[in-house]
């Protein structure tokens, strides 16, 4: 067997390539349009006005606060405004789901959807965390010094 | 309390500093009495972090509300084994409560292994010490579980200040299976440092021969049991409380835990070919180390929110420190690597395609290209803003694409890998062994393609899971049937001894079973359904062959939450099968609410209903139903695949009663553990049934 081992061993080595090469290629071939399926860009709410041209008909995902008082309900769609750095967007949400519970004034939220040509956000899904209390909650960075006055209603 | 803890851990500490730097003198030195000592201490920081923890278990028991941590997590009202988990909740618990596994971990390690193989334990006593040192650092100076409130009185002098209650623990938390996911998900985790810290133990020492693979053989299939089990149950919590239909939605920290299971199941069949046949040597070493780093960058991709910044919610400061570890156990791994390459030559080359070496090759490939993709998918937006300077995100389309078909090609290798000989596999085996059960695959997908299915992925599912399942099956028979026809027993008692003789090669045909139920389960995804509507008492929703009728909706006040709940008949085909109560719970202490889907489950299919919200227009609840089919299958499948390891993990059963009976110089039964050059002789009697 291993006498004839030296032909056969280069052809098993080399066949085994191939096959590999050939897996490879094909999974990438996949990635590739499945990433073009998906993809989402995202974007800061002040650098939406900056796009241009292709970027614009793209989906966008875009973070930041809901500003206070700005949620409105409709009939079929919930306009709000989204602040991040004191700029803000306005957002309409047209998706079937409804809001999350913790869509409310001052919500951490995650839009995604398209811009409209009016600068007008239309997102097909929302999410929101509350202002984080499970993580980096003022007084456990900073244990020492005044921590009760972080927590004034019993929550971060 | 507190002081007792953090001072435990920061002895934990000092304990770990000197355990490294005792256990690399013992190396130098060799002197027996350092070796010992180096030891004692890794036995100290055990005990220590074990203390630590405890010390804040006992504050969240005792309603210690000056602790930050406890105030964050827990309140007085919460029912309290929820308390207890309450412990791994946040980042600071989590990341104690990953040194208090891992110090299980180490513990047994260092008591199993007490006094032998002087040569390469000290090695290994410094490889766990240093990971340890990694995470106590964390605990201590980084992210201590242990910070207490205090304001400045008078004079400038600071004085503790005890919170009335904490703030309750996230609702999405307080749910039976959270309370067992993440201790499960961790243990598997930190379970991989014990075959991680050998790997490099062996390669820095030159530990001869592949006896650090038998070494850690039973511990990396524990952490791969439970890593296993931690991913299926997370995907059980995400289906049955986050209430969106589904189990698996390609986010981050999912892909973050299923990564070093890709990896981690890579090793377990890529360390067969080194004991086996001497080769792989170098990729199995680097298929462990870089599971490792995989469960490090998962720890750090679930904590940090390294990937979650991207969703632009709150990033913490502790993914720098992780980074850094990471970069710190490539350096080493490379040094190592490098230093010491040459101890890691192959023994044996491939032989033919035909084989099974070639069947564990496609194998690897094939798990590391499932990793790559998901690792590359889980860090796009990193990547992409740092070739292209732009955040883009892949979503499940990315994902999907990619694993069903790696999927398939995996399943159709676990019918075929365990059947092909070593070395060389003749065509006319290969009729032998898989006609029967390629037959058997082909009518039950004609049965399903003539019934109606049109779905090219479940059909083939369908295919390779029957294939598979028969060639399972044939197996147990074929070595059954010899024992029975030696002993005369009947061939279910037969098939059990056949097992107990090779636990580790039936086992994991029990794994490989559970495998095809899994795949089974995730490929009725593709007839899922689902529903949503406004409802009012009277109101009906028909989804499938169900008729939902909402009889009414009533409310219920706890001490820890107020809940609203829907009753709902549900008909089945006309006839009246079941209430469900899909509920909505509302939590005063952190304002936060939660959902309790309501579903009911059979092998067929899970009706699953939601109590979604309240319509803004119409002001009535809404109720969103699904219609998932074979999800039950997946539960099932994991269950065994659970239990195959643990069947896997026995030792075997010495034949002594069958060998009696047998006749001198017979040859070798089959299941028995043999090794592969002394069944060579066999080969012409037994041509495919040696492991």
């Amino acid at each position: 067997m291993y006498l004839a081992a030296g032909g056969t061993l280069v052809k098993a080595k080399s066949k085994f390539a191939i096959g590999a090469g050939i897996i490879v290629i094909a999974i990438s071939c996949l990635a590739y349009v499945g990433a073009q399926q998906s993809k989402t860009y995202y974007h800061t709410i002040s650098e939406i006005p900056t796009l241009s041209g292709s970027a614009l008909h793209q989906r966008l995902r875009v973070g930041g606060d809901v500003k206070t008082g700005s949620i409105q309900h409709y009939s079929g769609r919930t306009d709000f405004v989204l602040m991040e750095q004191g700029k803000g967007m306005p957002v309409s949400y047209v998706g079937t789901d409804p809001l999350p519970d913790t869509f409310k004034d001052g919500a951490q939220c995650l839009v995604e959807g398209k811009v409209q040509p009016d600068g007008r956000f239309v997102a097909e899904t929302v999410q929101a965390k509350c202002a984080s209390k499970y993580e980096a909650a003022p007084g456990q960075s900073q244990p020492s010094g005044g921590a009760p006055a972080a927590y004034p209603d019993g929550k971060g | 309390m507190d002081i007792f803890g953090s001072y435990a851990l920061l002895l934990a500490f000092a304990f770990a500093v000197y355990a490294i730097a005792g256990g690399i003198a013992a190396i130098v030195t060799r002197r027996p009495l350092l070796i010992k000592s180096a030891r004692n201490a890794g036995f100290a920081v055990c005990a220590l972090i074990w203390m630590g923890t405890a010390s804040l278990v006992y504050l969240f028991y005792t309603d210690n509300y000056a602790m930050a941590y406890v105030a964050a997590h827990s309140n007085r009202n919460l029912a309290p084994y929820y308390k207890f988990s309450a412990l791994w909740s946040g980042q600071e618990g989590s990341l104690l409560f990953w040194s208090f596994l891992l110090s299980i971990y180490v513990f047994s390690v260092l008591f199993t292994y007490r006094g032998k193989h002087p040569e390469l334990m000290p090695y290994v006593g410094v490889v766990m010490a240093g990971v340890q040192i990694f995470f106590l650092t964390m605990n201590n100076f980084i992210a201590s579980p242990f910070r207490v409130f205090s304001a400045a009185g008078p004079g400038g002098i600071l004085h503790l200040v005890t919170r009335p209650d904490g703030s309750g623990l996230n609702p999405l938390l307080q749910y039976p299976e959270m309370a067992i996911h993440p201790p499960t998900l961790y243990s598997g985790y930190t379970g991989f440092t014990i075959p991680f810290a050998f790997a490099l133990a062996a390669l820095l020492g030159r530990y001869p021969g592949e006896k650090w693979i038998h070494l850690t053989r039973r511990w990396t299939m524990i952490a791969w049991a439970f890593q296993s089990a931690g991913i299926l149950l997370g995907a059980h919590w995400a289906y049955a409380v986050l209430g969106w239909g589904g189990y698996w939605g390609w986010d981050p920290v999912e892909n973050a835990s299923l990564m070093p299971w890709l990896t981690g199941t890579a090793f377990l069949h890529s360390v067969i070919m080194q004991e086996k046949r001497g080769m792989m040597r170098v990729w199995n070493v680097w298929l462990v180390f870089l599971t490792f780093m995989l469960c490090i960058l998962g720890t750090s991709l679930t904590r940090s929110g390294a990937v979650n910044s991207v969703h632009a919610f709150a990033e913490s400061n502790i993914g720098h420190w992780f980074w850094g570890f990471l970069l710190l156990i490539i350096i080493v791994c490379l040094a190592a690597y490098f230093k010491n390459r040459d101890y890691l030559r192959s023994d044996n080359q491939l032989d033919s395609m035909l084989s099974r070496e070639s069947s564990f090759l496609f194998n690897n490939l094939i798990l590391l290209v499932a990793c790559v993709a998901v690792l590359a998918g889980t860090l796009f937006p990193v990547l992409s803003e740092a070739v292209r300077g732009s955040k883009i995100s892949v979503g499940p389309p990315f994902f999907n694409r990619v694993n069903i078909p790696i999927a398939m090609f995996l399943l159709f290798l676990t019918g075929v890998g365990p059947l092909l000989a070593w070395r060389k596999t003749s065509v006319e085996s290969l009729k032998k062994n898989f006609g029967m059960p390629l037959i058997g695959g082909c009518i039950a997908a004609a049965i399903a393609v003539a019934m109606g299915l049109r779905e090219f992925y479940v059909g083939l599912c369908l295919l390779l899971g029957v294939f598979v399942t028969l060639t399972i099956l044939a197996e147990f028979y074929r070595g059954a049937r010899v024992i029975s026809a030696r002993t005369g027993a009947n061939l279910l008692f037969a098939a059990s001894q056949l097992t107990m003789r090779n636990t580790r090669r039936y086992g994991g045909y029990v794994v490989h079973f559970g495998m095809v139920l899994v795949f089974i389960g995730i490929s009725g995804t593709a007839f899922n359904q689902d529903k949503q509507m406004d409802m009012k008492a009277g109101s009906v929703m028909t989804i499938g062959p169900y008729s939902l009728h909402l009889q009414n909706f009533d409310s219920d006040q706890q001490p820890n939450y107020s809940s609203e709940r829907a009753t709902i008949d549900v008909d089945r085909d006309g006839r009246s099968v079941m209430m469900l109560y899909p509920t909505r719970r509302f939590y005063p202490s952190n304002q936060e609410s939660g959902t309790m889907v309501a579903i009911s489950s059979t092998m067929r299919e899970d009706l699953y209903v939601v109590y979604a919200g309240t319509n803004p227009d119409t002001n009535l609840p809404v109720i969103h139903a699904y219609l998932n089919p074979l999800v039950k299958w997946i539960w099932l499948g994991g269950v065994i695949v659970v239990l195959g390891t643990i069947l896997a993990l026995i030792p075997n059963r010495q034949a002594v009663m069958v060998m009696s009976a047998a006749p001198a110089g017979a040859s070798p039964l089959p299941g028995g553990p043999q090794p592969v050059r002394a069944s060579f002789s066999a080969r012409s009697k037994l041509p495919e049934n040696h492991e």
